[in-house]
């Protein structure tokens, strides 16, 4: 489709503001580690398992670490000097330390230590850099839908049933599935061990659902000839423990935003910030796609009026993103088709908001979601609405494409709901396939003049955060109008100054070295 | 007692002629599609009461699944005379009147916490009827000048927000429900309302769930003074919560 006219330098201007108030925030944090930051390595390290009162061990190894007030050095080294001195794997480090059998210290030999953590790192890093050419050969082999791809949501509780709705999705047209968690998950300061079959709204990550879940996938995609991706939640207290397990299980995606837990989960943002930084860097190694959660500031601010703060806060989380070594086609920047049914012309709308933002990220992989707040027991308009937000998506060219439910008001999908939706989508992508290819917008009309105002509101907003930094404006509300404070919120307990001799060895063998910081 | 009652109104659905029964429903069977399904589905709809079922649309959808769409004809029909509906009774007001009836009869502001207790993380409904803004047109209680309105937010611990209600005096507790997946929501409620019992707060503060799967008549047996579903707005409950603070009073 001809592009709307857009003014390049403003978009410069827009994001060089959100590049700097990114890596404000990043100087500020990169003097903090924390509690999940520590196991995310110590997982990576190759801890495991559950103590006998099902507490993980990266949490009974990095609370001792806290007791003995030895979190501030990191806990790789002091890790990898007891593997040394005790001639103990890590897995049997982490037993010992949980039975009591073992009391860990600074490492005799500091720069011996460091060593040998950075060759255990190493390995961790083959491993995942083995699932990664893994995905690539696969989807080199059995190919891949053509985009946007049809993302679907399981959410049974039950990882097994959802193995089961999983493989129908596939089987049905679906090019990604995701796994919801249980809800309140996100809350928990731990992540629950081995396969769930009990969740609330959704279904517990945990690697072992995981593991079950990419086996079943694989095992379908080989069957209907198309590499089926998997999408989990690196959000919440343990974003970078998360991470870590995805990327050991290849996961092909995860929900993984730099704001959205400070401004929806109420989760501290210190701690969030400097998860995010963590996670989103095991996620590049990995090849992840992230998805960010701009769709969700629509669900509470209206979709027509905020449309900015979507702008806004995907280009922040654009630069965010560069710092943890993403590179474009693994930012899956998110919008969502929200406005107000009633509202006139609000398809002219969100045909200019979708068309920006694919202007704007011309290389991301863009993540569109579909209505929800709108979304009614009246199942019939339901599929309307969903219709119409199809036709946007295809016609912007959008990626990754949140299938729309006619049921989304009253329950977590049926599987005919799924089957509905994906035959609806398959209609719009199918009939109108080359349309965008053969219509343009009118010079200075209606949907152009629309998509250069949320540019100018864009621009003007980014200027007023880079004033106040972040933190403030976050603290005034800007996003999604809900308001947090640095030091308000859960998890600020787990935020830790680091020594001067702090050391870890992740970021060094994991980020590209263009984007190397400490 | 027979003379009392008022005239007998049976009805059924409609589909083109008064009478006719006609209904819709679509169903998937955990098998995959063949003619025994198909025979299977019809049978199905014939037992839940629909006469002449007809599958009109049968797809497999793989795994072992398959979608049917039937119609039938209704053979129930009911008698809308006979049945008698819980809903709180009060008067609708609009914001300035409810205002003015707060200052009247409080003579201060009235204090409404509200929270989705518990694993629930969906605010969407708590927001609608609480935050400024409200929802499609209907402005949220922090807009009410006689009402101070506290919105705690998501996964609020029944505990925590019983402290915060002693705390801030609350007259009025709202608290929002949207996840009902195995019914949960059923046991969350019923958590909060055991804590206020214990605590000796029930009988001081007024008690209101809200979710889109919460009817006034469920509200009522989880030991609630009022529930409201989908379609209610701040106005609805603010009418409400002052109706019952006026009642309580005058008792």
């Amino acid at each position: 489709m001809t592009q709307l006219q857009l003014d390049p330098a403003q978009i410069d201007r827009a994001r060089d503001s959100a590049r700097r108030i990114a890596r404000q925030v990043f100087d500020e944090m990169s003097q903090f580690t924390t509690t999940t930051v520590e196991r995310a390595t110590l997982r990576l390290l190759g801890i495991d398992g559950v103590d006998e009162n099902a507490i993980p061990l990266p949490n009974r190894v990095v609370s001792h670490l806290q007791e003995r007030e030895l979190l501030p050095y990191g806990a790789a080294t002091i890790l990898a000097g007891a593997m040394r001195e005790q001639a103990l794997s890590a897995q049997q480090v982490a037993e010992a330390v949980s039975q009591g059998t073992l009391t860990l210290s600074r490492p005799r030999d500091e720069s011996a230590a460091r060593q040998a953590a950075e060759t255990q790192a190493r390995a961790m890093c083959q491993r995942i850099a083995t699932q990664r050419a893994q995905r690539a050969e696969l989807v080199k082999n059995l190919g891949e839908g053509r985009t946007p791809w049809l993302y679907l949501i399981v959410a049974t509780g039950n990882i097994h049933e959802d193995v089961v709705q999983a493989r129908a999705a596939a089987e049905q047209g679906a090019d990604i599935i995701a796994v919801i968690r249980s809800t309140g998950q996100s809350l928990l300061d731990y992540v629950p061990y081995g396969a769930t079959t009990e969740g609330f709204g959704g279904t517990y990550a945990t690697q072992e659902n995981f593991r079950l879940m990419r086996a079943a996938l694989d095992e379908v995609g080989a069957k209907v000839k198309r590499y089926i991706r998997l999408t989990n939640y690196c959000s919440g207290l343990c974003m970078p423990e998360i991470a870590a397990m995805g990327a050991m299980e290849r996961l092909d995606m995860m929900l993984n935003d730099s704001m959205y837990g400070i401004i929806f989960r109420d989760i501290n943002m210190k701690r969030t910030f400097i998860d995010q930084f963590f996670s989103r860097m095991v996620n590049a190694y990995a090849g992840i796609i992230i998805n960010t959660g701009e769709d969700n500031y629509l669900t509470t601010a209206d979709a027509y009026e905020a449309a900015h703060t979507v702008l806004a806060s995907q280009l922040i989380n654009e630069q965010f993103a560069a710092l943890s070594g993403l590179k474009p086609e693994q930012m899956g920047l998110g919008h969502a088709f929200e406005i107000n049914p009633e509202l006139e012309n609000g398809f002219l709308w969100e045909l200019a908001h979708a068309q920006l933002v694919r202007q704007v990220f011309p290389d991301a992989s863009l993540k569109y979601m579909p209505p929800t707040k709108h979304m009614t027991g009246n199942i019939f308009k339901g599929q309307v609405q969903d219709t119409l937000f199809n036709i946007v998506s295809t016609v912007t060219q959008q990626n990754i494409h949140l299938l729309g439910m006619m049921t989304e008001a009253i329950h977590t999908p049926f599987i005919q709901d799924r089957f509905l939706a994906i035959q609806n989508a398959k209609y719009v992508f199918g009939t109108m396939k080359d349309l965008h290819a053969e219509i343009e917008f009118k010079r200075g009309g209606k949907i152009e003049q629309r998509a250069q105002a949320v540019l100018a509101q864009t621009e003007t907003m980014l200027a007023q955060i880079e004033t106040m930094g972040l933190p403030s404006a976050i603290g005034k509300g800007l996003f999604a109008e809900i308001s947090r404070t640095p030091t308000g919120g859960k998890g600020l307990d787990g935020v830790i100054q680091k020594a001067t001799d702090y050391y870890n060895p992740f970021p060094h063998l994991m980020l590209p070295t263009g984007a190397r910081h400490a | 007692m027979l003379d009392t009652q008022s005239p007998e109104q049976w009805v059924k659905p409609y589909g083109d002629t008064l009478g006719d029964g006609r209904v819709q429903l679509s169903f998937t069977l955990p098998v995959a599609l063949d003619e025994t399904s198909k025979e299977g589905a019809k049978r199905l709809a014939a037992m839940m009461g629909l006469e002449e079922p007809a599958v009109v649309h049968c797809e497999d959808m793989g795994q072992g699944f398959s979608f049917y769409v039937v119609y039938g004809q209704c053979k129930h029909q009911v008698d809308l005379a006979s049945l008698s509906v819980v809903k709180p009774e009060f008067e609708v007001m609009e914001k300035d009147a409810i205002n003015a009836l707060i200052a009247e009869k409080m003579g201060r502001r009235m204090v409404v916490i509200g929270a989705c207790i518990e694993t629930d993380a969906h605010t969407v409904g708590i927001d609608a009827i609480m935050n400024m803004k409200g929802f499609n047109g209907h402005k949220g209680l922090e807009s009410y000048h006689e009402i101070r309105a506290i919105n705690l937010g998501a996964q609020v611990d029944s505990e925590d927000l019983v402290a915060r209600a002693i705390e801030e005096k609350a007259d009025v507790i709202l608290v929002s429900q949207v996840v009902t997946q195995k019914n949960i929501h059923l046991d969350n409620l019923t958590k909060l309302s055991d804590l206020l019992e214990a605590e000796g707060l029930r009988d001081k503060v007024i008690l209101v769930v809200g979710g889109p799967r919460i009817s006034h008549e469920l509200a009522k047996e989880l030991g609630y003074d009022a529930g409201f579903g989908t379609k209610s707005y701040a106005e609805d409950v603010a009418s409400f919560a002052i109706h019952e603070w006026i009642n309580r009073k005058a008792a």
